[in-house]
C-alpha cells in the first residue's frame, strides 16, 4: 500500500489552510473597511470560487498559470511552475477554500462590538493590541468554524486541483484522485481503503469542530 | 477648562453644539437621538466633526482651522461607555492592566492592586466581565479608566445598564468618586434626577442643538426653553402668549394667569406648571377646575383635571401630591402661585 497520497493530501490541505488563514481574515478585516461600491464589487470577486464550480477554477487558473500564457510562461523561467506539482495543489485548494474562511471571518468581524475597539483606543491601546488581545479573541469562534471549513474543504477538493496538477503516482497525486483513480481501474479494494481513510479524517474534523462549540457553550453559561 | 463648538451634518441629522464649561462635572440632558452621545464621541475623537474646535483644558483635541485632529489613543480621556466596554475575554484583573500605562511591570502590578482596593474589587481579580453584578462591571470600567490617568472623564448614560434598586446606591458612590476627581467631568444623560444629583451644572440638547444651559438649579427653577422644560420633568407644558406685564393668556386651557410680578417677555411662547406647584388653598390664580381622574401610587397621588372651558381636544393637567396631603374631599377650586409658572421662550 502507497500511503504518498496521504501525506500528499495533508500537507496540500495544511499548507493550503495556512495560507487561507491569514489572507482571509486580513481581506476580511480591510474588505468591511471599504466604501459600499468597491466593497461589493470585492466581495463578490472574493466569494466567487465559492459558487463557480471547481472545474471552472482549475480552468481559469490554467489560463493564469498555464505554461501556453504569460504568467505561467514567466513563472517557469523563474523556476516556479505551478502546473503538474504538488504546490499547484496547494494553489488549487487554496482558491477554492478561499471563499468559507474570507466569509465566515466577515461574519465574525461584522458581530464584533466596535465600543470595545473604540474604549481600547480611549485607553491609548494600540490597533495591533486591540487586533490580537480583543477583536481576534472576540471573534474566535467564527475564525475557528472558518479555519475547519477550510481545511476540510481544501483536503477534499477535486475539480480544480484534478485540472492543475492532474494525477501523477507518488507526485501529485492526492486521496481525491487517487481514488477516482482506483475507481476508473476497478481496483475496488484499494478504493474502499481510501474512501475509509477520507470518512475517517473527516469523522475526526467534524468532531472537533463539535468539540469546541461544546466547550464555548459551557463556557457561555452564566456562572 | 472644556471649550467645544462642533458641526457635524450626517444627512438627517445635524449636531451644531457650543459648550463652555469651567471645572466639575458638566451634564448633558437630552432625550435620546438628540446627540448627547455623538456630542461626547466628537470629544473623544470617535467621531470627527465637519466643523469647529474642541478644547479641554487647554489641550487642543480638534481644530478644523489649523487642521488639528489629535488621535483617539493620545487624547488621555476617560470614555465610560454605556454598557461599559469591557473585553470580555480579559479578567477584571486584566481589564484593569490594559488601563495601565507605567513601563515596568512591578509598578504597573502595584497600580491595579491599589486601584482595585480602591474600587472595592478585591477577590474578583479572576473573574471575567460576565460573571459580575452591573454595579461590579462599573466598577472595573471606573477602575480601567481611572488608573489610566485622563485628562477628563466622559460618562456615558453611566446608570442606563443597572436595575433601579441598584442605581441609587450607585448614583451615591459615583458622586463620592467624582467629587475626588480633580479634572473635568462630562457626564451624558436623559434621567433628571441624575443630572440634579450629580452635575453643577447642565446643558439641555434638543435636536442636536443646545437649547438650555446653565448651573443645575437655576435651570431647573428656570428652564427657559420647552425642550430644558420637559426634560427636568415638568408635566403641564402648553402653548401661551402675553396677554399684559405681568399675566399670560393659555388659549388651549381659555385661562389667564398671573405671574406675580414677573414680568413677561414679548416672544413667549409656552409655559410649564410642574404637577406638585397646584395646591387647594386660596390666592392670585385660584381657578375653578374639573376633576377627571385619579390615579394611586406608592407614596404619591395623580390627579388629573381639566379647566371648564378648555378645549376637548388638549390633554388633561396633572396634579401630584404626597399621599398624606390629600384632603378629605377633592377642591373644587386649584391655586398656583405666580413664580410656579416657568416662562419658556424657545
Amino acid at each position: 500500500m502507497d500511503w504518498y497520497p496521504l501525506w500528499n493530501s495533508l500537507r496540500i490541505a495544511a499548507i493550503a489552510c495556512v495560507i487561507v488563514f491569514f489572507s482571509g481574515i486580513a481581506l476580511a478585516y480591510y474588505v468591511a473597511r471599504l466604501p459600499r461600491i468597491l466593497k461589493g464589487i470585492l466581495d463578490v470577486v472574493l466569494t466567487l470560487p465559492l459558487v463557480l464550480p471547481p472545474t471552472v477554477c482549475g480552468w481559469l487558473l490554467l489560463l493564469v498559470f498555464g505554461l501556453q500564457h504569460p504568467v505561467g510562461i514567466a513563472l517557469n523561467e523563474a523556476g516556479v511552475r505551478f502546473v503538474m506539482t504538488w504546490y499547484g495543489g496547494v494553489l488549487a485548494s487554496a482558491v477554492v477554500a478561499f471563499p468559507l474562511m474570507y466569509r465566515t471571518a466577515r461574519g465574525a468581524f461584522e458581530s464584533f462590538d466596535e465600543t470595545l475597539a473604540w474604549s481600547g483606543k480611549t485607553l491609548g491601546l494600540s490597533d495591533t493590541f486591540i487586533f490580537w488581545h480583543i477583536r481576534m479573541p472576540y471573534c474566535k469562534q467564527g475564525i475557528i468554524a472558518g479555519t475547519v471549513l477550510a481545511f476540510a474543504r481544501a483536503l477534499g477538493e477535486y475539480g480544480a486541483t484534478s485540472m492543475l496538477i492532474g494525477y501523477i503516482p507518488k507526485h501529485t497525486a492526492t486521496i481525491s484522485t487517487t481514488v477516482y483513480q482506483l475507481w476508473r481501474t476497478n481496483d475496488e479494494y484499494s478504493a474502499f481503503i481510501w474512501v475509509l481513510v477520507n470518512i475517517a479524517i473527516s469523522a475526526v474534523v467534524l468532531m472537533t469542530v463539535n468539540l469546541f462549540e461544546k466547550r464555548s457553550r459551557e463556557r457561555r453559561r452564566p456562572a | 477648562m472644556i471649550d467645544i463648538s462642533v458641526y457635524k451634518n450626517w444627512g438627517s441629522f445635524t449636531l451644531d453644539v457650543a459648550l463652555h464649561h469651567q471645572g466639575g462635572i458638566l451634564g448633558i440632558l437630552g432625550a435620546s437621538g438628540c446627540g448627547k452621545s455623538k456630542t461626547l464621541q466628537c470629544v473623544a475623537g470617535i467621531e470627527t466633526p465637519d466643523d469647529g474646535h474642541i478644547s479641554v483644558g487647554g489641550k487642543i483635541f480638534f481644530d478644523r482651522k489649523r487642521g488639528v485632529d489629535v488621535p483617539v489613543a493620545r487624547r488621555r480621556v476617560g470614555y465610560l461607555f454605556q454598557h461599559y466596554a469591557l473585553f470580555p475575554n480579559m479578567t477584571v484583573e486584566e481589564n484593569i492592566r490594559c488601563g495601565v500605562r507605567s513601563s515596568t511591570r512591578d509598578l504597573a502590578r502595584k497600580q491595579v492592586t491599589s486601584m482595585m482596593e480602591r474600587m472595592r474589587l478585591t477577590g474578583l481579580e479572576t473573574l471575567k466581565p460576565a460573571e459580575l453584578s452591573g454595579g461590579q462591571q462599573q466598577r472595573v470600567a471606573l477602575a480601567r479608566i481611572l488608573v489610566n490617568e485622563p485628562d477628563i472623564l466622559l460618562l456615558d448614560e453611566p446608570f442606563s445598564a443597572l436595575d433601579s434598586y441598584l442605581k441609587e446606591k450607585v448614583i451615591a458612590e459615583l458622586k463620592a468618586l467624582l467629587a475626588e476627581f480633580p479634572k473635568d467631568v462630562i457626564l451624558v444623560t436623559h434621567s433628571r434626577d441624575e443630572a440634579y444629583q450629580l452635575c453643577h451644572s447642565i446643558a439641555v440638547l434638543d435636536d442636536g442643538r443646545v437649547s438650555a444651559v446653565g448651573p443645575t438649579k437655576e435651570l431647573f427653577a428656570n428652564p427657559q426653553s420647552r425642550a430644558a422644560a420637559v426634560l427636568t420633568g415638568c408635566k403641564n407644558i402648553v402653548s401661551a402668549r402675553k396677554s399684559g406685564p405681568e399675566s399670560v393668556f393659555i388659549p388651549d386651557w381659555q385661562v389667564t394667569l398671573h405671574t406675580g410680578g414677573r414680568p413677561v417677555g414679548d416672544d413667549l411662547c409656552a409655559v410649564g406648571i410642574r404637577a406638585h406647584a397646584f395646591h387647594g388653598g386660596e390666592g392670585v390664580n385660584s381657578l375653578p377646575v374639573v376633576i377627571t381622574e385619579e390615579i394611586e401610587q406608592p407614596f404619591e397621588w395623580i390627579v388629573k383635571f381639566r379647566y371648564p372651558r378648555q378645549s376637548l381636544a388638549t390633554s388633561d393637567i396633572w396634579w401630584r401630591f404626597a399621599k398624606p396631603d390629600r384632603p378629605d374631599i377633592l377642591p373644587d377650586r386649584l391655586t398656583l402661585r405666580g413664580d410656579d409658572i416657568l416662562l419658556l421662550y424657545r
